[in-house]
């Protein structure tokens, strides 16, 4: 059997691999497929079919309040968020060729989390829909620093890597410094966050969380996969993509940008859930290799299923309390990044 | 014919100056290798050639156009160069690599043209690659390592292709390989080869041209037959030698003094044809 898929007419042609899009197939179905049965679970139990009826609008379900306006914005944020941090993560891993990288890792979650504190302690009376810019405020700027402190006639993978690990310990420190030494804060304002800093999406709205972070990803995913072949080619060495005609530097810093409004969009809705960003790819690479056309798609996908997954058993396994998703996030990928590094002990 | 011509060229490594204000002229369809010492700058003047290396001072002209004001993928579709060994991520078949060499082609909606598809077959084909093309790259043997590498080189398509060491790290069989698919490239379609080698006995054999570089300058160049000789040698990489006939090729051929097991008083004196 032909191992590609050509589409070609007069405007364009494309070259896709059969095994890709039917793993992106399977994913499409098991993130539906997620969102129906997440949707379904919680104190409250509503059958998947129900469920779906009501998404779609056909039959009046008694539940539909439930459904429409408690659990499924939150699912729907949970699909958002995991898969703009998994491709976030999966263009990062690209631009400074490190599998063991993520925006976590390199401090432009950081930022964007100091960016919401900020917000949380000292803006509360400020309107709440202002938050996210505060979080892609921060995620800028760190991404702005690490890039100044690692430019030398262009930026090379390693020195943004080193630097941006530094910049994340340093970052997560002044956050932490800022919650405790804040006096005036009340604990309620604390506590909240605290939790931000975990990453949680408890309580999120339609108007506030969804209709906030829609439209960065409506442009921002897109772009991403357009630039699948930048990256590809920068995958090979900065020579070799220089030889084949590549603007290296000019794509990096794109590419980067991309992946920061990505994950400040994100961080600025699910607070500082880790490991997703760093996760995804390596799966999504382990199903369809490590061309971008396809890791992109797949990370997101995978990216989102993780998301649904560890926030249903968040707040699920210990009704009536709501843990933030990130405690499980990172229980799941705290040991797969041992694992990583584990793997990788051979390598340079 | 002059395909790539380096004019007044000033290249240094942050303050340390590699060459300073160098004219050279690399001839149109023809094979030119460079040689020289560890260090002596042949790899740095090679990539900067390809303008992978930004000069100091002075230009590159590419087919009588300056090389700085061509735009990064009209230079790519004249000019392709192998860096030394690149290494590809981890399960990127050969397929999937030879691709890339189409990226100068390529645009948003434009991913795989007829075009592409016949330059990757071809390429493949040319580099007996088309049977690994499946295979991922770090799955493959040395010698078929390098050659996916040039076949992703060939399938960009250019004119004129640079290459720096294609054949270190590789056996015998394979050096010989690498160099015979890089003639007959030459050969049947008059492509300009550019290479640093550092086997001066195959230079000699496979160059047209050769271009002798000893810190930062170009000792001697020309054809081999007509610049290689005991004194080039030691000049050029401080070893003494002799310089004999090729018994297959005719072509030059050093042998270098040194020790060795046999080395007597008697074996010194008898012409080196006669051993």
């Amino acid at each position: 059997m032909n191992r590609w898929i050509t589409i070609r007419n007069r405007v364009m042609s494309y070259q896709i691999n059969r095994r890709t899009a039917f793993v992106i197939g399977m994913l499409i179905i098991a993130n539906l497929a997620a969102i129906v049965v997440c949707t379904g679970l919680g104190s409250l139990y509503i059958s998947p079919l129900e469920v779906a009826r009501t998404i779609l609008g056909i039959g009046d379900s008694t539940n539909s309040m439930i459904i429409l306006s408690l659990r499924l914005p939150r699912v729907i944020i949970a699909v958002l968020v995991g898969s703009a941090l998994a491709v976030a993560g999966a263009l990062l891993q690209g631009i400074v060729r490190n599998p063991l990288t993520s925006p976590d890792v390199i401090g432009i979650s950081g930022g964007a989390s100091l960016g919401t504190v900020v917000f949380i302690l000292y803006f509360s009376h400020v309107s709440v829909r202002f938050m996210p810019l505060s979080a892609m405020a921060g995620a800028f700027a760190t991404a702005f620093l690490i890039y100044l402190f690692a430019y030398r006639k262009g930026i090379t993978p390693m020195r943004l890597v080193l630097i941006g690990i530094g910049m994340a310990t340093a970052l997560t420190a002044l956050t932490y410094m800022l919650i405790l030494t804040a006096s005036f804060t009340p604990t309620a304002v604390a506590v909240k966050a605290f939790t931000f800093m975990t990453g949680s999406i408890y309580g999120v709205s339609w108007e506030r969380d969804v209709r906030t972070l829609l439209p960065w990803l409506i442009v921002l995913l897109p772009v991403a996969l357009l630039y699948a072949r930048h990256l590809n080619v920068q995958e090979l060495g900065d020579e070799v993509a220089t030889s084949v005609g590549s603007r290296v530097n000019v794509q990096r810093t794109i590419l980067l940008i991309i992946s920061v409004a990505l994950a400040g969009a994100a961080v600025a809705i699910g607070g500082a859930i880790n490991f997703i960003g760093l996760m995804a790819p390596h799966i999504a690479r382990k199903l369809v290799g490590p061309a971008y056309g396809g890791v992109i798609p797949v990370s997101g996908l995978i990216g989102s299923l993780v998301l649904l997954l560890s926030d249903l058993v968040a707040r699920t396994a210990f009704i009536p309390l709501d843990i933030p998703a990130g405690v499980f996030t990172a229980a799941i990928g705290a040991p797969f990044f041992i694992y990583l590094l584990y793997r990788h002990r051979n390598r340079a | 014919m002059t395909a790539i011509q380096a004019k007044n060229l000033t290249l240094a490594y942050g303050q340390k100056p590699i060459f300073a204000e160098l004219d050279l002229a690399i001839p149109k369809g023809k094979i030119t290798v460079f040689i020289g010492s560890n260090g002596c700058g042949k790899s740095t003047l090679l990539r900067s050639l390809a303008r992978l290396l930004k000069p100091q001072g002075g230009a590159i002209m590419l087919d009588g156009s300056e090389i700085a004001k061509l735009s990064s993928k009209e230079v790519a579709r004249r000019l392709a160069i192998l860096p030394q060994g690149p290494i590809a991520p981890e399960g990127l078949t050969v397929h999937q690599l030879v691709k890339q060499g189409r990226y100068p082609y390529q645009s948003w909606l434009q991913q795989w043209s007829h075009e592409d598809e016949k330059q990757v077959s071809r390429a493949l084909e040319a580099t007996h690659m088309d049977e690994f093309s499946a295979r991922s790259v770090d799955s493959l043997s040395g010698g078929q390592r390098q050659r996916a590498w040039i076949a992703m080189t060939l399938a960009q398509n250019t004119q004129t292709i640079l290459l720096d060491e294609p054949t270190t790290y590789l056996d015998m069989t394979h050096q010989i390989e690498i160099l015979d698919l890089l003639f007959e490239l030459n050969e049947r379609e008059q492509r300009t080869i550019v290479m640093v080698l550092h086997d001066i006995n195959l230079a000699c054999r496979y160059a047209h041209h050769i271009v002798a570089v000893k810190d930062g300058l170009i000792h001697a160049q020309g054809e081999p037959e007509s610049v290689m000789n005991e004194r080039l040698i030691q000049e050029v990489f401080d070893l003494k030698c002799q310089v004999a006939t090729d018994p297959i090729f005719g072509t030059p051929m050093c042998i270098p003094y040194g020790k060795g097991r046999r080395l007597s008083p008697e074996t010194r004196k008898t012409p080196i044809g006669a051993l």
